[in-house]
């Protein structure tokens, strides 16, 4: 008899249970694709936060001073180096798959036209492997703000990319020959980049390393890592932590960590983090992620008011059914039990239907907005249907016990 | 005359009457369209407010505009003045001087003249251990520590062989270029090397197109100085609020969306509700006319009245938000106000009329027998 009611009641009033799974689905389409933002966006804007560029910088651990001021390098040949075969050895830390891009820097200086210049060699996009893993880095992903005009160098070829104001000082343009060390180089274009290698030649690493005399050594590695905000936990020394202590503290990507352990597996080095980058960009995200997930709560608290009103309202129209089932001796507990059962099922179908919604919306809107997708986890789905059934159950909690305590005689005569 | 009155009096006396006999019904379609209000005053002021609280923080990444004398030159000691009047209170100009100094173990090392106090502005991020007070006191880099190590005692450093002793104050760690230098104050080091800043950097603030003026107004202002983008912090500046915009500006129109659907749902349930109540306004003579005029009524006055609380309550929100978030309040923006009002009466008014329409449809007769 329940179920017989329960299922008579779905199939004669199918306008009015449309319109409150409606409101359901709806609600919980905009739960669902705000919760799935507000989790993805951490991921999301610490991807972003790469254009700001390498977060890391690896040393030679017995350096002597830079006496760089603005683009000139001013110190004699250095004799601290890195080796460069270690590079490949940053996709093998624990964090590899954090490290976003790293370029290599290598400094000479050098002569052009009679003018003192220096050549700045690094990776443009290296084709490099680690293990069975290929994978390809440069000046290109881990500086993005870096512009050409003309074409980027192959890292194999003797061409060289002219920095835009010494590029005008000398009056290169790309196609230009220049002679450096008394060998003829092809200017294959004009680099941009808004800082100090505005009036340096930059060129592919194995071509610097070919002009200063050196092989395969470089100054520094500039890494550009994914990283979690630093926190007080983040700054303590790991040699100081219990062994419990410093398994999280070297399993967290803080950038301290991923600094440590860029530090472990390349040979006499010492790995720091640009606070500029490193410091600032902790801030900015905890920011953005702050104010969606506060948006993310609006957005739960307002599905959850339209759905409670929904439900009131075609509760509320319902009153004469009530009084009849009342007058036909229907007690408060299973009259209760009908309306609540009605509740659930069109909670967690609309709840259904709309989590599907919900994960494409996120999905897409991840797609137009960070040109990847947002992920809703299915583990979700247990948790917005229960929103889902508690929303509905509140909204018509009330309604329903108007409803129960209703005269049926009033109620019958429309006079409630 | 007389006639007119009457009807307005008893059009009035509807309304009111409609309202406080069923005052839960009517409160709770008024609380959905202040729901709404608030929802839509709330996220029209942050989407507006955000990118200016947003941009104060990717200020933090320091300077965005760098002035650079010719090559070998310095700046003119009225430059600085000149660039500070240009920015206004849109900005912070900061000098930097430039010297290879030699240390009394005969090493190379930079020294930099700057301001201090207006350094402390411009990098947030420096990590220092104590900012230098007086003349003589300066700034070590983390690494230049090291190498000049004097476990914090005097040390003296000559440029073209006149020697100078200072004490250092701290030691200040960036993980860059400033850790290899020593800092002092700009009056020090114009006294000692008779050197004026080569570089002054600028942390402008603004939309893109503010930041594109004032370096087109530079250039303008200072024919001899390279004025550049910083671009690494522009471009990764833009891409990031661009983005954040975006999500923001798709997540309020979605809040929008479901809070204008609790209106809907919630008045047209008030309307169909009421039909009973329509025929028997019609079946004692009133015109489909006079009653739309009525329901119109109702939903304008709790339109506009949801309208008023719901924008004050969406400031409150709005602000609430500011404070968890940036730690300072959100302006309050009036010209959002007729914008929420109209949104809000159009919305009470298709909510309304809507079920209206279908009801008028139908005779009297088979509403009041139920039917």
């Amino acid at each position: 008899m329940f179920v017989r009611l329960v299922y008579e009641s779905f199939r004669r009033q199918t306008r009015r249970k449309l319109l409150v799974a409606i409101a359901v689905t709806l609600g919980a389409t905009v739960s669902t694709a705000m919760i799935g933002i507000a989790t993805g966006i951490g991921d999301k804007i610490s991807h972003e936060l790469r254009s700001y560029g390498a977060n890391l910088v690896v040393t030679p651990d017995e350096d002597n001073l830079d006496v760089q001021i603005g683009s000139v390098d001013l110190k004699p040949a250095s004799t601290a180096y890195l080796e460069e075969s270690s590079l490949t050895k940053i996709k093998g830390i624990f964090w590899r798959n954090n490290i976003v891009a790293f370029a290599p820097e290598l400094q000479v200086n050098t002569t052009v036209g009679g003018e003192p210049v220096t050549l700045l060699g690094t990776y443009f996009a290296k084709q490099l492997h680690f293990g069975k893993e290929d994978f390809t880095t440069g000046a290109r992903t881990a500086f993005p703000w870096w512009k050409v005009i003309g074409v980027w160098p192959a890292d194999d070829s003797s061409d060289i990319l002219v920095g835009e104001r010494l590029a005008a000082k000398l009056g290169f343009n790309a196609g230009s020959q220049v002679t450096i060390n008394g060998k003829q180089h092809r200017v294959s274009g004009v680099l941009s980049t808004g800082a100090a290698e505005d009036d340096q030649i930059v060129a592919p690493l194995a071509l610097t390393q070919e002009i200063s005399g050196t092989t395969g050594v470089v100054r520094k590695i500039f890494v550009s890592a994914v990283t979690k905000p630093e926190d007080a936990f983040a700054r303590r020394n790991p040699d100081s932590l219990s062994p419990a202590d410093r398994d999280r503290w070297y399993c967290s990507p803080y950038p301290q960590s991923i600094a440590y352990q860029l530090q472990e597996v390349i040979p006499h080095s010492r790995a720091d983090q640009i606070r500029q980058v490193a410091q600032n960009e902790g801030n900015v995200l905890s920011r953005i992620k702050g104010i969606i997930l506060l948006i993310t709560l609006a957005a739960l608290f307002t599905s959850g008011l339209a759905v409670s009103a929904a439900m009131a309202t075609a509760m509320f129209e319902r009153r004469t059914e009530v009084g009849l089932m009342k007058a036909l001796g229907a007690g408060y507990f299973p009259l209760s039990m009908i309306f609540v059962t009605e509740s659930v099922l069109l909670a967690c179908g609309g709840g259904l239907v709309g989590f599907v919604f919900g994960a494409l919306l996120a999905r897409e809107l991840g797609r137009a907005i960070f040109g990847s997708q947002i992920i809703v986890e299915p583990v979700l789905l247990p948790v917005i249907l229960g929103i889902a059934v508690a929303v509905t159950f509140a909204g018509s909690a009330f309604a329903i016990r108007r409803a129960v305590k209703y005269d049926p005689v009033l109620a019958l005569r429309g006079e409630a | 005359m007389s006639r007119t009155t009457s009807k307005s009096a008893m059009y009035f006396r509807m309304l009111r009457r409609a309202a406080i006999l069923r005052k839960g019904q009517a409160a709770a379609a008024l609380a959905a369209v202040i729901v709404a209000g608030a929802a839509g005053t709330a996220m029209l002021n942050l989407y507006v407010d955000v990118q200016t609280k947003l941009r104060r923080e990717f200020r933090k990444f320091g300077a965005n505009i760098v002035a650079q004398a010719k090559s070998g030159e310095n700046f003119p000691p009225a430059t600085l003045q000149r660039i500070s009047t240009e920015l206004g209170d849109h900005g912070l100009a900061v000098p930097f001087s430039y010297a290879v100094a030699r240390t009394d173990k005969d090493q190379s090392v930079v020294v930099v003249g700057t301001d201090f106090n207006s350094v402390r502005q411009l990098d947030p991020w420096w990590s220092v251990s104590a900012w230098p007070k007086r003349a003589g006191e300066a700034l070590v880099g983390a690494r230049a520590a090291r190498i000049i190590n004097h476990n914090g005692q005097p040390f003296t450093l000559s440029v073209q062989e006149r020697a100078l002793r200072f004490s250092e104050a701290g030691t200040v760690q960036t993980g860059a270029g400033e850790d290899s230098r020593v800092y002092i104050s700009q009056s020090d080091f114009h006294e000692w090397t008779g050197m004026n800043p080569s570089v002054i950097e600028i942390a402008a603030s603004g939309s893109p197109a503010d930041v594109s003026a004032t370096i087109e107004n530079l250039k303008l202002a200072l024919p001899d100085a390279d004025v550049t983008a910083v671009r690494q912090v522009t471009e990764a500046e833009a891409n990031l609020l661009g983005k954040t915009r975006s999500t923001l500006l798709w997540s309020s129109a979605l809040i929008v969306c479901i809070a204008a659907l609790c209106v809907l749902a919630t008045l047209m349930g008030w309307v169909f509700d009421r039909r009973r109540d329509f025929a028997i306004m019609k079946a004692l003579g009133a015109s489909d006319r006079l009653i739309a005029l009525f329901v119109a009524g109702e939903a304008a006055i709790m339109g506009f009245a949801g309208a008023l609380v719901g924008f004050a309550a969406g400031i409150g929100i709005a602000d609430w938000i500011g404070h968890a978030n940036f730690q300072s309040s959100v302006a309050v923006r009036f010209s959002v106000l007729p914008a929420i009002i109209i949104s809000c009466l159009t919305v009470t008014l298709l909510a309304t009329l809507l079920p209206l329409r279908l009801l008028r449809a139908i005779q009297p007769a088979m509403i009041l027998r139920g039917e």
